[in-house]
């Protein structure tokens, strides 16, 4: 298939039909409300879904209604509107009804700002809502890898029946790069039965579906807890996803680095290579469940004399990488976060500070 | 001699946890005739509040889904957008559907999203312990208004069907009562004709049933009943207040 030039939200939408999803829910927030004007028409042309609702907190259930009945749906919001959204996130993940977010995050705290930002790395991979949860998160690098991972995020979240969020930048949604829709990645419509609410008829059964959160026996509501950890368990052993980026020199420093920050990172890598310094970058590509073994062994490398976590927040991202190379190696932060992605002179003047020169 | 009367199929054969004299058992027993009339159970899904009828996918015999508090209609909008052949209603006590759910509800009718709601008035929180809700009466005692609920800090109660009613967007908008036989078969037959406007496509249907609460209004049921008809049913007047044939 051939390549098309797409702006990012628009490739996001689009993914999400090629993959066998045609139900969309949402509401209007910059920088992603590319995604819903673009659906608005091309929902119609495919004789699937589309509904602006009146809020986030609506959407959010409106998704949840949907994906309880058994249907393949999927929203997208920025920052703000994901902290909405957070109240519905926690019971779709209790009520264990696959669902995919996307969020294309802004500035914050508060209205932030509009311009990109990975500050609510805490708020997907450590839970925005309430209670023990977790949802799987991806991390996308370019739009091509947005549209690949919008269209693996619908047989992940069923496959363990939990929300999968896409976490991307500001860049990631608004910058326009060639495409292609893999055919390989579209999933066929799987058999929900044994637990969604599709109404007796549709399944031809006498025995109800109920799809509930509320666990008022504490026995219960712990062995409810139980499961959802062993699914977070299974994820952490089978979804692991990250990129090794010159790895094979013996590398002073180790880069920590993901979304569209880790290709600004990797153009530092090469313009140091260049001067005759040896950096390695890890890229997660999923940040749930973070790549915490990979990270320790590239940490352990005798060459390695530092690790520096660089993302466009305060130093969320660190916090993960300090608990995964668990002492082996200093762990350092650089980032910025009020909207402009720092450069790869910046970058490597924060490499600069921690290595040989 | 053929059975007279029976236990609805929709109705499930237990014992329910509400209070004696509470009337969240007729409004039950009401839906679930409904549904057996209509022949509608095996593609029926229902959807449960937060509130004392958060439980109530135990008393019925067909899907259910538990909603966030407020939040069934917007629940109900997606079952309904992405599977209009399924016949969807809420369940929604007062501080659900007018406080914290009044923005879900509100755009469901003006959208004339195409499924049902069972409103229950009882002027009070019941669940967690008979609070100040938007329906209670102006000076009526509640554990959050002890010294009565007083308008000018708190307002008027909200009048939710005549609000939902101004909306431009065809509806079928209906206060009844369950406090005598009289007003309660008239509910069932609102009921009836809500579920049946949902089967024909037609529009969004609110059923408001203006219902007693004698644990938190500290009340024999007799009295609750008697408190229902003199204290709430001068000021929630019953009556159809818009249906699809108005426009």
């Amino acid at each position: 298939m051939s390549k098309v030039l797409m702006k990012g939200n628009e490739a996001i939408g689009e993914a999400a039909i090629r993959a066998g999803c045609l139900n969309y829910f949402a509401y209007p927030i910059t920088p992603q409300t590319e995604v819903a004007e673009y659906l608005s028409k091309r929902m119609t042309e495919v004789d699937g879904v589309f509904l602006q609702g009146e809020s986030e907190v609506a959407v959010s259930y409106m998704i949840f209604g949907a994906a309880a009945c058994g249907e393949r749906v999927f929203t997208t919001s920025s920052s703000p509107g994901i902290s909405l959204m957070s109240e519905g996130i926690s019971y779709i993940t209790a009520a264990e009804c696959p669902t995919v977010f996307v969020n294309i995050m802004r500035g914050g705290p508060g209205l932030g700002g509009i311009l990109p930002s990975q500050a609510d790395y805490f708020q997907a991979t450590k839970g925005g809502g309430h209670g023990d949860y977790r949802l799987l998160v991806m991390a996308p690098a370019s739009v091509q890898e947005a549209v690949e991972m919008v269209m693996q995020a619908f047989a992940l979240a069923e496959k363990y029946r939990n929300p999968v969020m896409i976490l991307g930048d500001g860049l990631i949604g608004q910058m326009m790069e060639p495409v292609e829709f893999p055919e390989r990645l579209k999933i066929e419509p799987t058999n929900k039965d044994d637990w969604a609410t599709n109404g007796m008829g549709t399944r031809k059964s006498n025995t109800r579906n109920l799809v509930k959160t509320l666990y008022l026996n504490p026995e219960e509501l712990n062995a409810h807890n139980l499961k959802l950890k062993a699914k977070y368990e299974q994820m952490a052993r089978e979804e692991v996803s990250f990129e090794a980026y010159n790895f094979d020199g013996e590398y002073q420093l180790l880069i920590i680095s993901y979304g569209t920050m880790s290709r600004v990172c990797r153009t530092a890598v090469d313009m140091l290579k260049d001067e005759g310094i040896e950096i390695a970058m890890l890229r997660p590509k999923h940040l749930f469940p973070f790549p915490s073994g990979p990270i320790r062994d590239a940490a352990g490398k005798d060459s390695c004399r530092a690790v520096l976590s660089v993302e466009m927040s305060m130093g969320q991202m660190v916090e993960d990488v300090e608990r995964s190379v668990a002492g082996k190696s200093p762990v350092h932060w650089y980032g910025k976060c009020g909207g402009d992605v720092p450069t790869p002179e910046e970058v490597i003047e924060a490499v600069k500070k921690l290595v040989d020169v | 001699m053929g059975k007279t009367f029976h236990k609805p199929e929709a109705l499930a054969d237990t014992i329910t946890h509400y209070c004696p004299g509470c009337t969240h058992g007729v409004a039950h027993r009401l839906v679930a005739e409904v549904i057996d009339e209509l022949g509608i159970r095996d593609r029926t899904v229902g959807i449960a509040p937060v509130g004392c009828a958060v439980l109530m996918y135990n008393y019925f015999t067909f899907d259910f889904q538990e909603s966030a508090h407020g939040r069934a209609p917007a629940m109900a909008t997606g079952i309904k957008r992405v599977r209009p052949d399924l016949m969807v209603f809420t369940y929604q006590g007062d501080g659900d559907l007018a406080s914290i759910g009044l923005s879900e509800i509100v755009h469901s009718a003006n959208r004339g999203e195409k499924f049902t709601t069972i409103f229950i008035n009882n002027a009070v929180y019941g669940m967690t312990g008979g609070q100040m809700a938007p329906t209670t009466m102006p000076d009526q005692r509640t554990t959050t208004s002890p010294f009565g609920r007083k308008t000018v800090s708190m307002g008027m109660p909200i009048r939710v069907a005549e609000l939902l009613a101004s909306l431009q967007t065809p509806s079928y908008i209906t206060r009844q009562s369950l406090t005598r036989p009289k007003y309660i078969n008239k509910a069932k037959k609102a009921i009836k004709k809500a579920f049946t406007y949902q089967m024909e496509n037609r529009c969004f249907s609110l059923v408001e049933l203006l219902s007693t609460c004698p644990t938190n209004w500290g009340m024999t049921p007799i009295d609750a009943l008697k408190w229902a008809e003199e204290k709430m049913m001068p000021y929630y007047e019953l009556g159809d207040y818009k249906t699809p044939e108005d426009d």
